[in-house]
């Protein structure tokens, strides 16, 4: 009767990713009517640096009441522009944004670029442009749990999993790389691509120039696409600073190769701008065939022409935008500090982050048993008895279990403070026996590690860090 | 050559597929306008577009409320509070006063005759969106739908390209004002099944696009009680809804299937009925991109809710929507008046064709005519309609859509567009069409060779020069314009940063 995309569960909106989400919409967290509610830690949103937007719009009121800044009336033109080609003001903006946000490192030409509606509809059109039902695209672990959805769902196109392992902090390594792709030709999936997040959801940690070297290579010796979901590119808050696949291509000198047109951004400004519900995403492709099927394809989901007016202004204002840019990661800096020291003092680590919306939590220690139903049992006392939604790691494909993502950027300091607190309880109340001393646990895996790993492998992800740090 | 093959498949197949239909004549006609378009003052002598279905003439009404109401684009002090929570606001069941006043705007569309609950209002891209989510909830690729024709062309994208969805078309004819007839319904089924291919349902427009006719409710009856017989689903676009201008009154399939359900021995399936709508046509508002997907199959609902992540639309136009639609006094005011402008400019433009010798089919809604050319035809062929279209694009210098790009049986029909400009166009468009008609009867009456078509063809030639083949064949995009831009002049698309 209905189509099998509607009876399937692709759309992977069973997973405990979205459980949490539907918990918390019971019994969700108020500071003043739901003190003892759940508190929302499963939402990378940015609503640190909304003010900054806010005092702009009181000083800038033309392009919300559809005015130039001529202060004329463009209500008509707008009504009626649906342009896939969008805005040119808008694009012209939009590149110059993106270019700042990378520090100047990469220039962008607005004729290369898709506006679509948000990154999901971006990383879903870039999908039916590469892959054919079927075809796979191997994907890191940890990975936004999303993708599923978006990457596969409509599209037929398969994941196949990129197992990294926190023995290294979650680095790419080219061992994964091939036996990712050798499963792939194991299950007799075609492999058309690597998508990558950089900086990464859930780790938060920017990919390394090793890594970004590494996926160069790799995609060019097996003629697949690469793409790169760069929408948390602006929240770099520490170093190692940012590093796009675009840069890398061009120190390289790559541009303007075969290679350089199987490379594709994603971006949006959701994340960076905090602006999820604006529905501002991109593609940037070197590729013009798929800048042309994309735009074709982006009348699926093409973005307001009254959004497109204002972000345009908005981002032409680049005393706004550098002012913002800094000011935005600061805060993220801070926020971040507070979260990190918070565990701390439950005697919880998080992956070493430089970026993102979230920090990628280590509560292996606190596990009844190392197992994914461990993780569960845990990840329900937390939303439950700690009153806490947080991810749980097999929600983002980890392969192990025990790590959760914990989002810091989507309430006050009040609230976050008072998240630190009941983990904190949650913690001492914790019987003594079930928990392992961190360090003993430290100890033992630093034994195994150098038993099953060359050193190199993990010494490499601190030496590249330096050498970026020292580049900048 | 291996590199090359290599490289085709780099791509996808959807991608590198002609299925998006961009190639079809429809488009051919925007990129000769968008090499030469009209403008009053800077280039009179340019093409006129009049194969964009858009809505102009009542945008001043908005614009005016715009002014009025400075809250509803937050933006001013009190207004810019509310930034924050509609920034952030990505839940794709929409905003609830969005979803209620688009329900309420529904029903009071359709007379309030039926109510529309503001639950089963789901979001698309437009209604280009919301189609393409439908079919990807109702068919599996290589299932098929029924469809009248002539059509939409973007159909042809919208319904079949990324979904693999086939189209089998229900041909009507000129001979009963192209109405459906139940055996056209019933044989193309018929042939579609014997073809092997699963018919999963049936869309139609209503209003039509292109005919700019409404259906009367018998038909509709019979398209419900055809599809619960056959169990297969029923899709209505009602994106033109609020354009009629003219009786019969509109009647929308939520009426009909509300009817045939208080009385049990219909056996009406209500989990079959689809409505796809948007606020493009009836308020003229294409770039807010506001695609609307009523259901009343609960599965449908939600699985194309969880879809409509791919196409939400902008909450800060979700708000702005829900402010001036819930305007109740604006709103009735703006469908009263615009029903009247659209009124006015449907009878000027088509009293101006009658003295010409040409004929519409009569209509009563839409923002064009289906203009009845087949006289001009030197034989009814579709090639002659394809040179009678080039003529009318390079020396009419008029664009207009040639019926063939709607998949019509029948050669010699134009859909012409007269909504989307202003009158002083309008007179202009009528002058040129004055003169290429006395143009052509000035000329040698030759008879037609074919005596079989003698009946329906007045004793005309027209005149072309051979210019025209070069033309033709020069005709090539400087740029590759969107068949949506509405015009090249458009400050928007000149305004450099």
């Amino acid at each position: 009767m209905l189509s099998e995309k509607v009876v399937c569960n692709s759309h992977g909106q069973d997973s405990s990713y979205f459980l949490g989400w539907e918990e918390y919409e019971k019994n969700p967290y108020d500071e003043v009517k739901n003190p003892k509610g759940i508190i929302q830690m499963g939402l990378a949103e940015n609503q640190l640096s909304f003010d900054l937007l806010e005092s702009w719009l009181e000083k800038n009121p033309q392009p919300m009441a559809f005015r130039n800044h001529n202060n004329q009336s463009i209500f008509k033109d707008l009504a009626l522009f649906q342009d896939y080609h969008g805005l040119p003001a808008f694009k012209n903006a939009l590149v110059k944004f993106m270019s700042e946000v990378r520090g100047g490192s990469v220039n962008f030409d607005p004729n290369n670029l898709v506006l679509t509606a948000g990154a999901t509809s971006a990383n879903e059109t870039l999908m039916f442009c590469l892959a054919n039902p079927g075809d796979a695209f191997l994907l890191p672990t940890p990975y936004y749990p999303g993708f599923d959805r978006d990457l596969k769902w409509r599209t037929g196109a398969e994941i196949v999993p990129i197992q990294c392992s926190s023995l290294n902090g979650f680095r790419i390594t080219k061992s994964a790389l091939e036996e990712a792709f050798k499963q792939a030709e194991k299950q007799n999936l075609k492999v058309k691509g690597v998508l990558v997040t950089n900086p990464s959801n859930p780790l938060g940690t920017s990919l390394s120039l090793h890594e970004l070297d590494l996926l160069v290579n790799f995609i060019s010796s097996r003629n697949i696409h690469l793409v790169s979901d760069e929408i948390y590119s602006g929240t770099v808050f520490s170093s190692p600073s940012f590093i796009s696949i675009m840069e890398v291509l061009k120190n390289k000198n790559l541009m303007n190769t075969e290679i350089a047109k199987r490379v594709h951004v994603v971006y949006s400004l959701s994340k960076d701008l905090g602006l999820p519900g604006f529905r501002i995403g991109v593609i940037y492709s070197n590729d013009e065939r798929v800048v042309s099927a994309a735009t074709k394809m982006s009348s699926f989901g093409l973005v307001s022409s009254q959004t497109q007016h204002l972000l345009s202004e908005i981002l032409s204002d680049q005393n706004f935008t550098k002012t913002y840019l800094s000011e935005n990661r600061r805060r993220l800096k801070e926020r971040h500090e507070m979260l990190v020291g918070g565990l701390k003092k439950s005697g919880i680590g998080c992956v070493p982050s430089n970026s993102g919306l979230f920090c990628w939590v280590d509560m292996r220690h606190l596990l009844s048993s190392n197992t994914f139903e461990g993780e569960m049992e845990l990840w329900k006392k937390i939303v439950y008895q700690v009153g806490l939604n947080i991810s749980p790691g097999s929600s983002c494909h980890c392969s192990e279990p025990g790590w959760f993502r914990v989002c810091f950027a989507n309430m006050s300091e009040e609230t976050l403070d008072l998240a630190m607190q009941r983990v904190k309880s949650f913690v001492d109340l914790m019987p003594k026996q079930n928990i392992q001393s961190y360090h003993q646990k430290l100890m033992n895996r630093n034994s195994r590690r150098t038993k099953s790993l060359p050193k190199w492998v993990f010494e490499l992800s601190f030496h590249q860090r330096e050498i970026v740090a020292n580049e900048r | 050559m291996a590199f090359l093959a290599e490289n085709q498949t780099l791509l996808s197949k959807i991608a590198t597929s002609e299925q998006h239909g961009e190639n079809s004549p429809y488009f051919d006609g925007w990129k000769a306008y968008d090499q030469d378009p009209f403008h009053l003052t800077e280039n009179p002598n340019g093409v006129i577009q009049m194969g964009l279905a858009e809505n102009q003439l009542s945008l001043d009404l908005i614009e005016n409320w715009v002014a009025k109401n400075p809250k509803s684009s937050i933006c001013t002090k009190d207004g810019v509070s509310q930034f924050k929570d509609i920034a952030n606001f990505q839940d794709y069941h929409g905003l609830y006063e969005f979803r209620k006043a688009i329900a309420n705007f529904m029903g009071k569309v359709r007379g309030n005759k039926v109510a529309f609950d503001p639950d089963r209002i789901v979001m698309g891209g437009g209604a280009t969106g919301a189609s393409e989510s439908l079919m990807f909830c109702l068919a599996d690729p290589g299932d098929g739908f029924l469809v009248p024709t002539p059509y939409y062309p973007a159909f042809d994208r919208d319904l079949r390209w990324r979904t693999g969805v086939q189209l089998a078309p229900i041909i009507c004819k000129s001979s009963n004002d192209f109405k459906i007839t139940q055996k056209a319904l019933e044989s193309t089924y018929e042939n579609a099944i014997a073809s092997n291919i699963r018919v999963k349902g049936l869309i139609i427009a209503n209003p039509s696009n292109p005919l700019g006719t409404t259906m009367d409710k018998e038909t509709l009856q019979t398209l419900m009680r055809f599809i619960n017989e056959k169990n297969i689903h029923l899709v209505c676009d009602e994106i033109y809804a609020a354009t009629i201008f003219n009786t019969p009154e509109f009647v929308s399939i939520s009426e009909v299937l509300q009817e045939m359900e208080q009385d049990p021995t219909n056996r009406v399936n209500r989990e079959l009925v689809h409505i796809i709508y948007s606020l493009s046509k009836d308020m003229g508002l294409p770039g807010f991109r506001v695609g609307i997907l009523y259901s009343y199959n609960d599965h449908v609902v939600s699985c194309a809710r969880k879809m409509s992540s791919f196409g939400l639309i902008s909450s800060q136009t979700q708000l702005f929507l829900a402010s001036i639609l819930s305007d109740e006094e604006f709103i009735d005011g703006f469908l009263s008046e615009s029903s009247k402008r659209l009124a006015k400019r449907h009878l000027t433009f088509t009293q101006g064709l009658e003295k010409e010798g040409i004929t519409c089919l009569a209509s009563n809604a839409g923002l064009f005519v289906w203009m009845d050319l087949r006289t001009l035809l030197k034989k009814p062929t579709f090639d002659e309609e394809m040179e009678l279209w080039r003529l009318i694009i390079t020396d009419v210098k008029l664009n207009v859509s040639p019926g063939s790009s709607f998949h019509c049986d029948e050669p010699g029909w134009f859909r012409v567009c007269f909504a989307n400009m202003d009158d002083q166009t309008v007179e202009i468009a009528l002058k040129r069409i004055h003169v290429f008609v006395n143009k052509g009867r000035k000329h040698d009456r030759t008879t037609m060779n074919n005596k079989k078509r003698k009946s329906f063809q007045k004793n005309l030639r027209l005149s072309f020069s051979s210019r025209l083949y070069d033309e033709a064949a020069m005709m090539s995009p400087r740029t590759i314009m969107s068949p949506h831009s509405p015009f090249a002049l458009s400050p928007l698309v000149q305004a450099r940063t």
